[in-house]
C-alpha cells in the first residue's frame, strides 16, 4: 500500500504501525509518531491499523533551543 | 532560589543544545553551565537511523530537566501537535511553545500562540511560551493557564541583546510575580546580566554559547554573568543621575590656598 512516511511516499506492506516501524528498521525507545495530524502514543502503535494514503510522521529527539 | 511550575532550581540558566561544534562540547558545556533545564527539540528521523536517541542519551546522563521546544512550527495545530509527540516520548509535560510568525525576524505569532497555549494549559501541560514584551498577549497567555512568560530580548539567533530595555522592564513591573525568562537574542554574557538587573528570574539562550570560540568558557561566562546581575538586583540598583556626586567626602577637605 501507499504511505506518505515523513513526507515521502513509499510503497510498503505493513498492518499496524508497529510492524511498519519494525520493518523500516527504525530502532530504540526514542521515537514519537503521528498518523494523520494526530499523536500516536507508544503504547498504542500495536494496535494503529493502517490504511492506504496515511500520512505518517516519525520523530526523534533532536538538539535545539 | 528559582521556582518553575512548582520544581525548584538553583541555576537561573536555561540552555539550548543545538549549534554545538560536537556533541562532547555540548555536554562540556552544559555541565560548566550550571544549567538545570536544557531545551531541546523533534524532527524527523531517518529508517534504521537511531542517532536522536543517541542525543538524548548522552542529556539524559546530565540528570538535567528536559525541556522540549516547538521550533519551527507555524501553526497552533502543528505545535499542538508537537508538544503532544514530545511530551510522549519525553515523559515531560514541559512544553517551550513557540509558534513562528515571520520567516526574516522569528518573530511569534502571538494570536496562534494565545491559541496553542490555551489548549495545551487544558490538557495538563506547563507551557513555557516564547513571546514578545506585549502586556496584552503576556495576560492573555496568563489567562489562557501559562505560570511561565518568556519575551524575547531580540531575534531568535541575533545577538543582539535588549534591543528594547523599557518593555522588558514593563513587563516586570506589571507581572511582579510571574517567572520571567528572557528568551532569545542575548549575545554576550553583559546581555544576561542586563536581563538580571531587570530583574527577570533567568534566561534562556544557545547561540551565544554554542556559537562562541570556546563555547565551554563561554557557558562558564554567561552563569557568572547571571549570577552577577541577579545579586545585583537583589542589592538594590542605584539609579542613574544627571550630575556628578562626589564620592569622596566634602566636608574636612583641607584648604590650602
Amino acid at each position: 500500500m501507499k504511505l506518505i512516511i515523513n513526507g515521502e511516499e513509499q510503497q510498503i506492506e505493513a498492518s499496524t504501525l508497529s510492524a511498519l516501524l519494525s520493518a523500516l528498521d527504525y530502532e530504540g525507545d526514542w521515537l514519537a509518531t503521528a498518523l494523520n495530524g494526530d499523536l500516536v502514543p507508544r503504547t498504542e502503535r500495536a494496535q494503529t491499523a493502517l490504511n492506504d494514503g496515511d500520512r505518517i510522521e516519525i520523530l526523534a529527539p533532536k538538539q535545539g533551543g | 532560589m528559582l521556582t518553575l511550575y512548582g520544581t525548584q532550581l538553583a541555576s537561573r540558566l536555561l540552555l539550548g543544545t543545538a549549534r554545538y561544534p560536537s556533541p562532547a562540547i555540548m555536554e562540556a558545556a552544559i555541565r560548566a553551565s550550571g544549567t538545570e533545564i536544557v531545551t531541546v527539540s523533534l524532527r524527523r528521523e531517518t529508517a534504521g537511523g537511531g542517532r536522536g536517541g543517541q542525543f538524548f542519551e548522552t542529556i539524559r546522563a546530565l540528570g538535567v530537566h528536559v525541556l522540549p521546544n516547538t521550533a519551527g512550527c507555524h501553526t497552533s495545530k502543528e505545535a499542538i501537535l508537537t508538544a503532544r509527540m514530545a511530551r510522549d516520548l519525553f515523559a515531560t509535560d514541559w512544553v517551550k511553545l513557540e509558534v513562528i510568525g515571520h520567516h526574516d525576524t522569528l518573530q511569534p505569532d502571538v494570536f496562534a500562540l494565545v491559541e496553542a497555549a490555551r489548549e495545551l494549559c487544558a490538557d495538563g501541560f506547563k507551557v513555557f511560551p516564547y513571546t514578545t514584551a506585549d502586556l496584552v498577549v503576556a495576560e492573555k497567555l496568563l489567562e489562557a493557564g501559562c505560570q511561565v512568560l518568556m519575551p524575547g530580548a531580540s531575534p531568535i539567533g541575533s545577538a543582539r541583546g535588549l534591543v528594547d530595555p523599557a518593555a522588558l522592564v514593563s513587563v516586570r513591573a506589571h507581572f511582579p510575580d510571574v517567572p520571567l525568562i528572557v528568551d532569545a537574542g542575548l549575545g554576550r554574557p553583559s546581555h544576561a546580566a542586563q536581563a538580571m538587573e531587570l530583574g527577570y528570574d533567568a534566561v534562556l539562550l544557545n547561540t551565544a554559547v554554542a556559537g562562541a570560540a570556546d563555547p565551554v568558557a563561554m557557558a562558564r561566562a554567561f552563569a557568572s554573568a547571571i549570577d552577577a546581575g541577579h545579586a545585583g538586583y537583589r542589592a538594590g540598583l542605584l539609579e542613574p543621575r544627571d550630575m556628578a556626586v562626589p564620592s569622596t567626602p566634602v566636608i574636612g577637605k583641607a584648604v590650602f590656598a
